[in-house]
């Protein structure tokens, strides 16, 4: 069983658990895969863990059952202290793709989670919340334009509005960033890095690249298919916040060595 | 030179090295000269087919005699008599087969793209029914419904119904598997994922195949019509024909076709107002 290596918050006082993982595992009868087995995982408060591993080795599985949108076929999935039964509010999702929709203005696709769970008044009555988030991304006067007119980047900007517009306490990120280009990823990487210290928002993200594992995370799982289960924990010691300056550092470099050579070992079993 | 190049010391560079790319004239011809060509090019062909006497006019009529004949039917539609009536009649039929068409082609597109009930049981019969030659019906809606338009009206529904179940469940399952996921995990209901989701993001697909039904509503009714009696716009196409007066039946279905420009254009406008988004939705998808 791997724990999450302390319980201590970045802060140094004891965090409390927001998500709490035991013995989850998932198979697919029907193609007879095992895609995990019995994982265990702890997320504290205000903490940003990552999952890595190959493709196929069950990472999104294991943040779909997080989120709700799946149940495991065995294992206990509780998210502060109530057990996770299906998509829940203080939840906040984003994917690959933005999917953001081309018939709503980008406030109208940010304010869809509220308009959906709250109706179209209580959608109307967050304009202004939705106007700051734009603001804290960096989308300023882009409310009423429509997504076809935001590049790749502007559009996984919004996504994030529509993330945090319903608050949630914790987010799950689905290889948020992987369809951008490297340049806009670090800058959204180090964005999500502020936005999530500024809320003190707990994380929880799926990757497969490693620097972006280790410059964003405190904790760092890596994990091997087939069926997928983690490897290890691997704890992150670098100061936040991070920076960009970071990755060309010799700490840095010894951490995307240790996770190569765990993914190395873990990947052609 | 800023600076920022590295030169190498006697260097000739030319100034410009700017080149065409080569197109062909016949595909750097502009729109209308192709467009015009073509048809000058048509007319001439058919002016010389029928002005050697290589066709008798019975057969086929030369461009000026069928020019003439178009602006008799045009002047007797525009006056009113019998011609209008008739064309009336068919509209008549088109429009009212149109409606059913797309209103029962929804509900069951609707029933098919969004219930596991509608793919599983009702699609595989509607594919078998889609399969059957549906002009065979003809006789059989006149047996139920008499020589009036209502024979008429049913098989141009029953003809363009299907373009519009497909193009509706098609529609219901284009949502992708991002967007369904994105949908769930913000706790929307089956009905608000239906309405804010899988019917917007279908439109496109719904319009397809309700422009493939504007079009074959009116063969549906000209068919009824030829199969079936009346006092449309095919009967007169049928009495022409039958006199061999072939300019008189040129010159209808060039009026007919009009009528199918006009609902066509009406969806393809329809579908510009609600499918602002959609910017390729052009005619030709």
């Amino acid at each position: 069983m791997i724990e999450a290596p302390d319980l201590l918050a970045p802060g140094g006082h004891i965090a409390r658990p927001v998500f709490q993982l035991r013995g989850v595992s998932k198979s697919f009868a029907r193609r007879n895969v095992q895609a995990l087995d019995k994982v265990d995982l702890t997320l504290l408060e205000g903490q940003f863990a990552s999952v890595i591993g190959a493709s196929g080795c069950g990472k999104s599985t294991l943040l779909k059952i997080m989120a709700g949108l799946t149940p495991p076929s065995s294992g206990s999935v509780m998210l502060s202290g109530k057990p996770v039964l299906g998509p829940r509010r203080d939840i906040g999702m984003m994917f690959q793709q933005a999917t953001l929709f081309p018939w709503r203005t980008t406030l109208e696709n940010i304010v869809l989670p509220i308009e959906i769970q709250d109706g179209k008044k209580a959608a109307l009555a967050v304009h202004d919340r939705a106007h700051a988030l734009l603001d804290l991304v960096g989308l300023n006067g882009f409310d009423k334009v429509f997504p076809s007119e935001l590049s790749g980047g502007m559009a996984q900007r919004a996504a994030m509005c529509r993330m945090l517009i319903a608050e949630p306490d914790v987010l799950l990120l689905d290889e948020p960033f992987s369809a951008l280009d490297e340049i806009s990823r670090d800058f959204m990487n180090m964005e999500l890095q502020r936005i999530c210290l500024e809320r003190n928002a707990t994380a929880f993200l799926v990757t497969h690249s490693i620097p972006e594992a280790v410059i964003l995370s405190d904790v760092v799982y890596v994990m091997s298919p087939r069926p997928g289960r983690f490897v290890r924990a691997v704890e992150i010691d670098l100061p936040r916040p991070r920076t960009l300056d970071m990755l060309s550092t010799p700490l840095f470099g010894d951490y995307t060595k240790t996770i190569r050579g765990l993914l190395d070992k873990g990947a052609f079993i | 030179m800023t600076g920022i190049q590295p030169t190498v010391a006697g260097e000739i560079l030319p100034a410009d090295t700017v080149w065409e790319e080569k197109l062909s004239w016949f595909d750097a011809l502009p729109r209308p000269v192709s467009m015009i060509g073509l048809l000058v090019a048509f007319l001439g062909l058919w002016q010389l087919v029928t002005g050697l006497g290589l066709v008798s006019p019975i057969i086929l009529p030369g461009p000026w005699r069928t020019a003439q004949e178009l602006v008799f039917v045009g002047q007797s539609l525009l006056s009113g008599n019998y011609m209008l009536a008739a064309f009336w009649v068919t509209a008549q039929e088109v429009v009212l087969g149109f409606i059913i068409a797309v209103g029962i082609g929804v509900a069951l597109g609707v029933l098919v793209g969004e219930t596991a009930f509608g793919e599983r049981a009702v699609m595989p019969y509607i594919v078998a029914i889609d399969t059957m030659p549906k002009l065979a019906f003809a006789p059989l809606f006149v047996a139920w419904m008499g020589f009036g338009i209502s024979s008429k009206v049913a098989l141009a529904a029953f003809i363009s119904i299907f373009p519009v179940v497909v193009g509706t469940a098609a529609g219901l399952h284009a949502a992708d598997t991002n967007a369904r996921m994105l949908f769930k995990s913000i706790g929307a209901s089956r009905w608000q994922t239906l309405i804010k989701l899988k019917i917007p993001t279908g439109l496109p697909q719904f319009f397809t195949g309700v422009k493939i039904a504007s079009i074959s509503v009116v063969a549906g009714a000209i068919a009824g019509e030829f199969l079936g009696g009346g006092r449309g716009f095919g009967e007169l196409i049928r009495v022409a024909a039958s006199q061999l007066d072939t300019p008189r039946v040129f010159s209808l279905i060039i009026y007919l076709s009009l009528l199918g420009l006009v609902m066509f254009g009406f969806v393809v406008w329809v579908q510009r107002r609600f499918v602002f988004w959609h910017r390729n939705s052009t005619t030709q998808d």
